[in-house]
């Protein structure tokens, strides 16, 4: 199985602000009603963007051209809570490609990475500073340059951070698991046996 | 070298290492339900794949499952097809599916360990992030997405990279009215909800050793709530004698050579934590959340606390926190009205909790214009607590005694707040929305704190409601 190399994500970006922002919020409990995951986009951040009488609320998701960027900026512990995959996938079916957090929450954060969607952390201050840039200009281009961990954006440079073993992951395409899983099932086998497991 | 139990476990379950640097993990026990499963088996279906290791995959379903409904198809057709989806994959890929017809169903977490198949030393993934529970036997246990799912059901491992171990010492003698839920509760506050991130957090100290299995289930359940995405207890007698004689637990000669390795899982006397945190228990009182994750939580006694006076950096998440929950900082907690109570789900769902509880609610009654609801959290907890006739001790008292499942925990079944309804809940988590109202407020406590709130249609100090002595 050949995966696309992500060395690197472009394009604009949307900031999210606010810490601990859960899998709650992004997609609330009452959408995972479904036996596949493909029309999870619309309900992206659902409760925080729709009152309950349907209109909407202030919310950058709401607002164009944010509504279309694919890199998404938030606060620290992004994505706690919940092991629900329907959040990465309610939001790559939205159209994010890449989150950039001060830190994520680790179920959120291995979801992301086995459906290619790099997570990298940057500093508060940075993140601000980025979001400050594409408020001014809405439709400013964000590169986030996963193999040598840097963000740029009009013209200035930043630093971002992901583990290794994530970061090789992604830029060499081998971030969904399953082929390498799959490759050596007689040690797995003997792994069983050894454990009482067979 | 001595080790932890964490270290043991993961060394004993590695495969081998993956060209990312991960850990391809041997998975010994997958326990699957409704919600996280059906794409994963699309997934397989999708590439040709079959479950490798069926009998080491159990389900059950509880997300969905309405808890005052007995016939099927139930009325909400997203929920009736997907348990009949979890079904279908089980049947035909032989897997043991604890179905409602079988009087064994009821929340995964729940049904794992009286069912005798959650064990010491074992790794244990699920498609559920409060896997977490089964640590209390000195299990790894991971919650996984979907994606990972499909991993195990393919191939019975999946990648992962090791953590770091922070011990968490409770040590001293709990007081009166202060329980299981507390410890957590206070752990999460004291150490943040990001506060574990990277770590598997090992419980213990005197308060643990005392604990019984649920009591430990209750706090490695929340673990996760504190950001660390595995906690565990090392396994002792009690979990040997919680065990013994369970459906799936070994048998005969097994069952001797089992306990020596069980026991030998547990971490050696002298070996090295990344962190250690110690904490007394006579400082924990009875804790409550008011916010909007469970690290925003106050003794019942104290006041809600001034923005000013919070870290900087937990600021922002306060004021957005009063704003939605409506409260005002500086006054006291005690005393917010509420409208639903909530006892149940996989943090505090199990017989025992029922019948603490039951012990104070006789010869008490739930406030009028409160709604009351009671969920076991399996079908066996259901059928132990009615021959104890504690059904009826609620019913009496006024709660709504219903069938098992996670419930008003995350509202997926009809059980849900309406409006900006406050609910004094037993589960473990108070995010914006969770209890199935966009605007729907919780608050975090002890089953015995949410039957004081019941009866007094406020949050109350069960101590007091109760008259428990110090």
């Amino acid at each position: 199985m050949s995966l696309k190399k992500i060395t690197q994500v472009t394009g604009t970006g949307v900031y999210v602000p606010g810490d601990d922002i859960d899998t709650d919020r992004i997609i609330p409990a009452r959408f995972m009603k479904c036996v596949t995951f493909d029309g999870l986009g619309p309900y992206a951040f659902y409760d925080e963007r729709t009152q309950p009488d349907g209109s909407l609320k202030q919310h950058p998701f709401n607002e164009s051209p944010w509504n279309k960027a694919p890199i998404l900026l938030s606060g620290s512990n992004f994505g706690c809570g919940s092991s629900r995959e329907h959040a990465p996938q309610s939001l790559y079916h939205w159209g994010i490609r890449a989150v950039i957090a001060e830190s994520f929450a680790e179920i959120f954060f291995g979801n992301s990475t086995t459906l290619g969607i790099p997570c990298m952390k940057a500093s508060g201050a940075d993140i601000r500073k980025i979001a400050g840039l594409i408020s001014a200009d809405p439709i400013a281009v964000i590169t986030l340059d996963v193999s040598n961990r840097k963000i740029h954006c009009k013209g200035a440079e930043f630093d971002a951070h992901i583990a290794d073993g994530a970061h090789s992951a992604l830029v060499n395409g081998r971030w969904d698991a399953i082929a390498e899983l799959l490759e050596n099932n007689a040690t797995v086998d003997s792994v069983a046996v050894s454990l009482g497991y067979a | 070298m001595a080790k932890s139990l964490f270290q043991k476990v993961w060394g004993a379950h590695v495969v081998r290492t993956l060209s990312s640097g991960a850990t391809q993990l041997f998975i010994g026990t997958h326990l699957i339900h409704e919600v996280t499963s059906p794409q994963a088996f699309g997934m397989l279906r999708a590439l040709g794949l079959k479950v490798r290791y069926p009998h080491r995959t159990f389900a059950t379903v509880d997300h969905i499952v309405p808890t005052d409904e007995g016939e099927e198809p139930f009325s909400d057709k997203l929920a009736d097809a997907m348990i009949k989806e979890l079904r279908k994959n089980c049947a035909e890929n032989n897997i043991t599916f604890f179905d409602r017809s079988t009087g064994f169903q009821g929340i995964v977490h729940v049904v794992g360990p009286e069912q005798g198949i959650t064990q010491p030393g074992t790794t244990i993934a699920c498609g559920d992030s409060h896997t977490a529970t089964h640590g209390a036997f000195g299990a790894i246990a991971f919650g996984i997405g979907t994606s990972q799912v499909r991993d195990v059901l393919a191939t019975q491992t999946m990648a992962l990279e090791a953590l770091k171990v922070r011990r968490i010492n409770v040590d001293g003698k709990l007081t009166p009215g202060v329980y299981s839920k507390d410890v957590i509760l206070h752990i999460i506050r004291l150490l943040g909800v990001n506060g574990g991130l990277g770590y598997a957090y090992e419980y213990g100290g005197s308060v643990f050793d005392g604990f019984t299995m649920e009591e430990r289930m209750t706090v490695c359940n929340m673990t996760i709530e504190g950001g660390a995405r595995c906690g565990y207890v090392n396994p002792d007698e009690k979990t040997v004698a919680y065990l013994k004689g369970r459906k799936y637990a070994p048998k005969g000669a097994d069952w001797d050579k089992a306990v020596t390795r069980w026991l030998s899982f547990a971490s050696d006397k002298d070996c090295a934590y990344d962190d250690v945190v110690n904490i007394r228990a006579e400082t924990i009182r009875p804790t409550v959340t008011w916010g909007i994750n469970p690290g925003q939580a106050i003794f019942i006694d104290e006041t809600l606390p001034k923005v000013e006076d919070l870290p900087e950096r937990e600021r922002g998440t306060a004021i957005e926190a009063y704003q939605y929950m409506k409260l005002q900082p500086g006054k006291a907690v005690k005393g917010t009205p509420i409208d639903v109570a909530f006892i149940g789900s996989c943090t505090n769902g199990r017989i025992s909790d029922f019948q603490e509880v039951a012990k104070f609610v006789k010869g008490h009654k739930v406030k009028a214009g409160v709604k009351a609801i009671v969920v076991p959290g399996s079908q066996l907890v259901a059928k132990i607590a009615e021959e104890m006739g504690l059904d009826k001790i609620f019913t009496d008292a006024g709660f709504e005694w219903r069938a098992a499942g996670c419930s008003m925990c995350l509202a997926m079944n009809p059980d849900k707040l309406v409006g900006d309804q406050l609910c004094a809940s037993s589960s473990n988590r108070n995010f914006k929305g969770r209890q199935g109202s966009p605007t729907g407020r919780t608050i975090l406590m002890s089953p015995l704190m949410v039957a004081a709130a019941a009866i007094t249609g406020t949050i109350a100090d069960a101590r007091e409601v109760f008259s428990i002595k110090s």
